[in-house]
């Protein structure tokens, strides 16, 4: 290759700083720096129809190979439930003083698993899907967003069979069912908080999405998901008096308790800890809000392997 | 064109761009878990020791493209051509130097949006929603994208799973959907040798029409003859660094000795 060493230096490329006033001159701007927070609101209310129309695909996606199709989308929320209320149910008993245990159970783990599932998308949202972040460019907000309304949508199924569990057990149709809705948008914007938080943890340190599922199975188990976390503080005085409260404050405890509130009648307002919807907004807004800002801090660093 | 330079606008300009790529899990000699710990106990050791491989991908590179130039880049396989495109994408950070860019550089291509479970008509617009185009334009350029990539010439295929379609068709249907968009910059990574004999003449006369619109068009190709056809400038990068930055025929006749010679 020493042929070409004697290649000159190309006549057409001045000096660096001539470079940096040139671009100056033109009013260039730098490929790939972070846009300032109102601008990436904007861009990303721009992408919307991307974001919807991805999260369709990928549910779409999910089970089109299986020869019964769509119909996966209910089969596996009820064959958890199943799953869940042979193990807590049947074999340890769990449900002693628990009014409607079926309903108590299945709502419990349809609403922990949008959660669960949620985060665990987050964490994967960049690191998972380096190849769509080095060959397009949006907002990368745009993936966790995505991903959790995809999870969104898979457990507006679940909710689907859950009406139809509840009226199975004799759980009457109630007009505090319309409660669900602004429990599931606080919930929505808590889940996308902590996924946005986690995606760039996890665009960081992959590794995370090994370690992520333990975290997650212990955060279910405090979370009253199989068992009812009032029945516990009452029937256990000798507990340290901030217990209770602690696990009340459990943003998942808050949002399935909410949850069995608006659905389940046998589930009375006195069971839910005090001022529960300013907790439910609180956490939402925290972690929505903080997410969010916390996600876009690092935007231009995202795709970087 | 030295002389021109202070009337001609600038598009793209790199200004002593270095990128580096860095890999994880690299760690040499026995047990990468115990590197990989090690990595974790004492952070503030050097990243080659902590088993982290740096790839120094571009090394220095600077350069200025104005309105209305084509721009080839060549180079033996692994030179950072294609990086060095994505930086300029602005979907790779930089190490050193900076990027300016006039508006916002475009790649072409969206293959990592497309899902193969989806019917083709669902990745259509995927994949159009993906390069930023509003459901509206994608509605609109809808008939055109099928037409364009030939996918129904041989009956409905674009109501099928795009996983059944045939590398040809998927490569067709894929540079359809991402030729639909009109760019300021645009750069294109050797896309110009998808599909058969007929469907290579439409791709290039599209190609050509996108540089009409386009300001600037940086083409990355292997393929001497369709840079000679469609470029007028052509940097040269081996091993990361800029070698040569001139006009197509002179750079070409000393990448070809070079190449040849290296025979």
């Amino acid at each position: 290759m020493s042929q070409v060493l004697h290649t000159p230096p190309p006549a057409t490329a001045p000096a660096d700083d001539d470079l940096a006033a040139l671009a100056a001159r033109h009013g260039l701007t730098v490929s790939g720096a972070r846009p300032t927070l109102p601008e990436y609101v904007r861009q990303l209310w721009a992408r919307r129809h991307f974001i919807t129309a991805f999260a369709t695909a990928k549910l779409t996606a999910q089970y089109s190979q299986a020869k019964l199709g769509q119909v996966w989308q209910v089969m596996t929320p009820l064959l958890n439930a199943a799953v869940y209320y042979f193990i807590f149910g049947l074999l340890l008993q769990t449900k002693k003083g628990v009014p409607d245990y079926v309903p108590f159970l299945v709502t419990g783990v349809f609403v922990w698993t949008f959660t669960q599932s949620s985060i665990m998308a987050g964490t994967r949202a960049i690191s998972g899907n380096l190849g769509l972040v080095r060959a397009l460019h949006f907002p990368r907000a745009a993936l966790p967003l995505s991903f959790c309304l995809q999870q969104l949508q898979q457990l507006l199924f679940s909710m689907a069979a859950l009406a139809v569990i509840l009226l199975c057990f004799g759980v009457p149709v109630a007009v505090s069912w319309v409660l669900a809705v602004p429990a599931l948008v606080l919930q929505f914007t808590f889940n996308a908080g902590i996924a946005m938080i986690m995606a760039r943890l996890g665009a960081k340190t992959p590794d995370l999405a090994q370690l992520m599922p333990f975290l997650l199975r212990t955060w279910m188990y405090v979370s009253g998901v199989m068992w009812s976390i009032d029945n516990l503080v009452a029937s256990h005085n000798d507990l340290p008096s901030w217990v209770g409260p602690v696990l009340q404050a459990n943003p998942a405890a808050v949002y399935i308790d909410l949850m069995r509130f608006a659905l389940i009648d046998s589930f009375h307002a006195s069971q839910l800890p005090p001022h529960v919807w300013a907790v439910a907004a609180g956490w939402a807004l925290l972690a929505g809000a903080g997410g969010f800002i916390y996600f876009w801090k690092a935007e231009e660093t995202y795709g970087r392997g | 064109m030295a002389d021109t330079t202070s009337e001609k606008i600038p598009t793209v300009v790199a200004d002593g761009v270095d990128i580096v790529y860095r890999v994880n899990g690299t760690g040499a000699g026995r047990g990468s878990a115990t590197a990989a710990l090690n990595r974790i106990v004492r952070r503030r050791q050097t990243e080659k020791a902590a088993g982290v491989r740096r790839v120094h991908a571009v090394k220095n590179v600077s350069f200025a493209a104005y309105k209305g130039e084509a721009i080839g880049l060549i180079g033996t396989n692994g030179s950072g051509k294609s990086t060095l495109l994505k930086a300029v994408a602005g979907l790779l950070p930089v190490e050193r130097g900076r990027i300016y860019t006039n508006g916002q550089p475009s790649l072409l291509g969206v293959n990592a949006a497309l899902m193969n479970d989806l019917t083709g008509e669902r990745n259509v617009h995927l994949g159009g929603l993906a390069m930023g185009m509003s459901r509206e334009q994608v509605k609109e350029r809808y008939q055109e994208i099928v037409d364009f990539s030939g996918i129904n010439d041989k009956g409905d295929f674009i109501t099928l799973p795009m996983r059944t379609y045939s590398s040809g068709m998927a490569a067709r249907l894929r540079f359809s959907i991402a030729a639909a968009k009109d760019h300021d910059v645009l750069l294109i990574d050797e896309a110009l040798a998808t599909g058969d004999r007929s469907f290579q003449k439409r791709s290039e006369a599209r190609i050509r029409e996108l540089r009409k619109h386009a300001g600037t068009v940086f083409l990355v190709s292997h393929n001497n003859k369709s840079i000679r056809d469609t470029c007028d400038r052509v940097l040269w990068l081996e091993r990361g660094e800029l070698r040569m930055d001139g006009p197509t025929a002179d750079v070409l006749k000393e990448y070809e000795a070079f190449t040849n010679g290296k025979k």
